[in-house]
């Protein structure tokens, strides 16, 4: 009995099925599990509106297992037909084994800057295979309340950033500033990363180091070792074995005065603090120097290869170049920013903070991220290591260029 | 009446507990010594013979690493030997007293760690040394020894021996029953002869008893030494794969686990990883034989 009933049903919505087949149904793959009620509540039913015909299926997959699970489904022909793409070498092996295809010459690309595509295109540039969907910009996010108790102003400049942390260690009521070394990649993300692209000019130095035009062994790359060894002494005692859930906590509970971020932090802090936030750029040599802040590109949105419905897919890639688009994802998840050139108007004022920053510096991404953590030794995983040792004080910031030169130019050509 | 050559029993009930074996444990082991001998170039799989192993020696870069793993991974093992192995000969000496009350109290305790799983004990433990929300700095100052403190897990110089006493701290229950089991199947009859001549106390445990335990020690010790080159969990979950601070707690395990699945924006290598873990079982099998051939056969057996 139960058993007919179900083979009615199935075929019911078979017939059912082939009647909405003269609309085309999209499946997105992703690994943002937690996005799933913005999809499904917020995207779809505003693209949808606009593309009456064209139906769309958000399919996430557990993080851990995305890149894994997408492969196995892509080599077995059964993968949706817009696939998120993590940024630099894991998208360009799927382009690289013919799974995406080109969008260069898509419409909606002409709304994304050249930084922006950087983590989607082949080495050259000469291909971008994922639309842009989101970054995340570092900085500094600072407890308001503690800095109108102590009469401090935002800083603006490096000495007025380390006037405020000494200010703040004097009154000994905060720690100056949370972070820990337990678990390594906070000191080189949110600390050599975040500060570093004021002293290498952001995109100029990072094309250069990758072009083999610069060292690590350049002033300008060493220099963020010699500040960040000057942080260690406002960190919390026993910053050693503070972890990163470690910092978020202390900062949460009002006990540290500056937390040096990641934007992604906004909407986990909104939830738990109970002061005042504000937030400030990382801090310039001198007044009035050009800023460079790292906004880093994140996450993506490719088109499968096999999709055999590739028209339907570009209509929603497209869709995703515009600005009601952007101003979706940017105000439902705060600290996500929309990588398009359209202004997006954001509700969250800390997330606000944060963007206002592009309009007024130069934008660039972690130096590590793109062609230089391909071979081994990793650059990206030694500089964990390097900006953690410049913290502790245990090596000197010279020396610490010279190790990583000397492993990038083990196996790097133009570093050799 | 004609006997049939094969005893066809023994093949039918030894098959099942084989084929598992073959399965689980023999075919995954010469298939990564296999996969050592190849690498992957534009996603085809070629045969290079011993290149893997010239880059792992012979390469400044991951010679270095490995050296630093063996040679933590050697302290690891010498503090489990120098530390585990006492306490449990001495705890189990203790609760083999037969006036000692409560003692299936003890022994339960201390054997509880070595039934939680790595993770429990790993996260507890750097939960009690967390310089932000543990005790230990409380506790320290309390007895006036404040000075002691330090972020143990955070400091290149103490983070192995630390997790090294973690890892005794959750394993000590295992020697101590064993060697409590050696000590109570010791007969009454050779103590009581030892009484007689005059043996009695400490040296009765120095003269006869440990002398009968030796074989016992033996075997936790090798035990140990395979438990210690294969240990990967504890340090991987208090310390990440990168086994921080500055690879000082990096042990072949979590070496070769960093190089086989990659780590954040490296790729992993199965190839290289796998070079990694012939060389560990290569480690590990000198050991054992050593052990094998030059020590258990020298040990005197006594029978009662």
């Amino acid at each position: 009995m139960n058993r007919k009933l179900l083979s009615l049903a199935l075929l019911g919505s078979t017939i059912l099925g082939g009647a909405a087949a003269a609309e085309v149904t999209l499946t997105i793959e992703s690994w943002r599990n937690d996005d799933l009620i913005l999809w499904q509540d917020k995207i779809i039913p505003a693209f949808e509106a606009a593309n009456p015909d064209i139906k769309v299926k958000f399919t996430p997959s557990a993080p851990a297992e995305y890149n894994a699970v997408l492969n196995s489904k892509l080599d077995a022909g059964s993968a949706g037909d817009l696939i998120t793409c993590r940024p630099f070498d894991a998208s360009l092996a799927l382009y690289d084994a013919g799974h995406l295809t080109d969008l260069s010459d898509l419409d909606g690309m002409s709304n994304f800057s050249g930084v922006a595509k950087s983590a989607w295109q082949t080495d050259d540039a000469t291909a971008s295979f994922c639309m842009p969907m989101a970054s995340v910009i570092h900085g500094f996010i600072y407890n308001k309340d503690a800095f109108a108790e102590l009469g401090l102003e935002v800083p603006e400049t490096e000495a007025e950033f380390f006037a405020a942390l000494e200010t703040i260690k004097a009154d000994g009521n905060y720690i100056p500033m949370a972070m820990g070394t337990n678990d390594q990649w906070e000191a080189a993300t949110m600390g050599y990363n975040n500060i570093g692209p004021n002293y290498w000019k952001g995109e100029e130095g990072r094309l250069a180091l990758i072009a083999g035009d610069q060292k690590l062994t350049d002033p300008q790359w060493v220099a963020p070792y010699e500040t960040l060894a000057k942080w260690g002494e406002y960190l919390g005692d026993g910053y050693e074995a503070q972890t990163y859930p470690d910092s978020q906590n202390i900062f949460t509970l009002g006990r540290a005065a500056i937390y040096p971020a990641g934007s992604w932090e906004i909407t986990g802090f909104n939830a738990q603090v109970d002061f005042a936030m504000g937030a400030f750029k990382p801090p310039v040599m001198n007044a009035g120097d050009t800023c460079y802040i790292s906004d880093h590109t994140d996450i993506a949105l490719g088109l499968n290869a096999a999709s055999p419905n590739a028209e339907a897919a570009k209509t929603f890639l497209n869709w995703m170049g515009t600005s009601e688009f952007a101003s979706i994802y940017a105000n439902a998840l705060p600290g996500f920013f929309s990588l398009s050139n359209h202004e997006v108007a954001m509700e969250d004022p800390l997330a606000q903070e944060f963007v206002s920053w592009r309009g007024e510096c130069e934008s660039t991404i972690r130096s590590t991220y793109q062609v230089l953590s391909r071979g081994t030794p990793n650059l990206e995983n030694e500089t964990w290591g390097a900006s953690v040792a410049a913290i502790k004080g245990s090596k000197s910031a010279a020396d610490l260029g010279m190790e990583l030169q000397d492993g990038l130019a083990s196996w790097y050509a133009p570093q050799k | 009446m004609k006997k049939s050559g094969i005893k066809w029993h023994v093949v039918v009930f030894l098959a099942p507990a084989l084929l598992v074996y073959t399965a689980i444990m023999i075919f995954p082991l010469f298939n990564t010594l296999r996969l050592a001998l190849y690498t992957e170039t534009d996603q085809v799989r070629h045969f290079v013979g011993l290149d893997n192993f010239r880059t792992l020696f012979g390469n400044a870069h991951w010679s270095g690493q490995f050296w630093n793993a063996l040679g933590n991974n050697m302290w690891f093992f010498f503090i489990h030997m120098i530390v585990q192995h006492p306490i449990g000969i001495a705890l189990a000496a203790i609760l083999s007293h037969p006036r000692l009350r409560f003692a299936a109290l003890y022994r339960t305790a201390i054997f509880v760690p070595t039934i939680l799983s790595f993770v429990i004990v790993g996260f507890a433990w750097k939960l009690i040394l967390s310089p932000i929300w543990g005790i230990t700095p409380d506790m320290l100052k309390a007895v006036g020894l404040g000075w002691l403190y330090a972020p143990y897990l955070g400091k290149e110089e103490y983070a192995l021996t630390t997790l090294a006493l973690i890892s005794v701290w959750q394993f000590v229950g295992i020697p101590m029953m064993l060697i409590y089991a050696a000590l109570l199947s010791i007969p009454e009859e050779v103590l009581e002869a030892g009484e007689v001549d005059g043996i009695t106390g400490f040296s009765a445990f120095w003269k006869i008893k440990l002398p009968l335990i030796l074989p016992s020690i033996g075997i936790i010790s090798i035990l140990t030494f395979v438990g210690n080159f294969n240990a990967f969990d504890l340090i991987y979950t208090t310390q990440g794969a990168l086994a921080g601070p500055a690879y000082s707690t990096d042990i072949l395990g979590t070496f070769m686990y960093r190089t086989f699945f990659g780590f954040q924006l490296q790729l992993g290598d199965p190839h290289m990883g796998s070079a990694i873990a012939s060389g560990m079982f290569g480690i590990i099998l000198i050991g054992v034989c050593i052990y094998l051939f030059g020590i258990q056969t020298r040990l005197r057996r006594y029978q009662f």
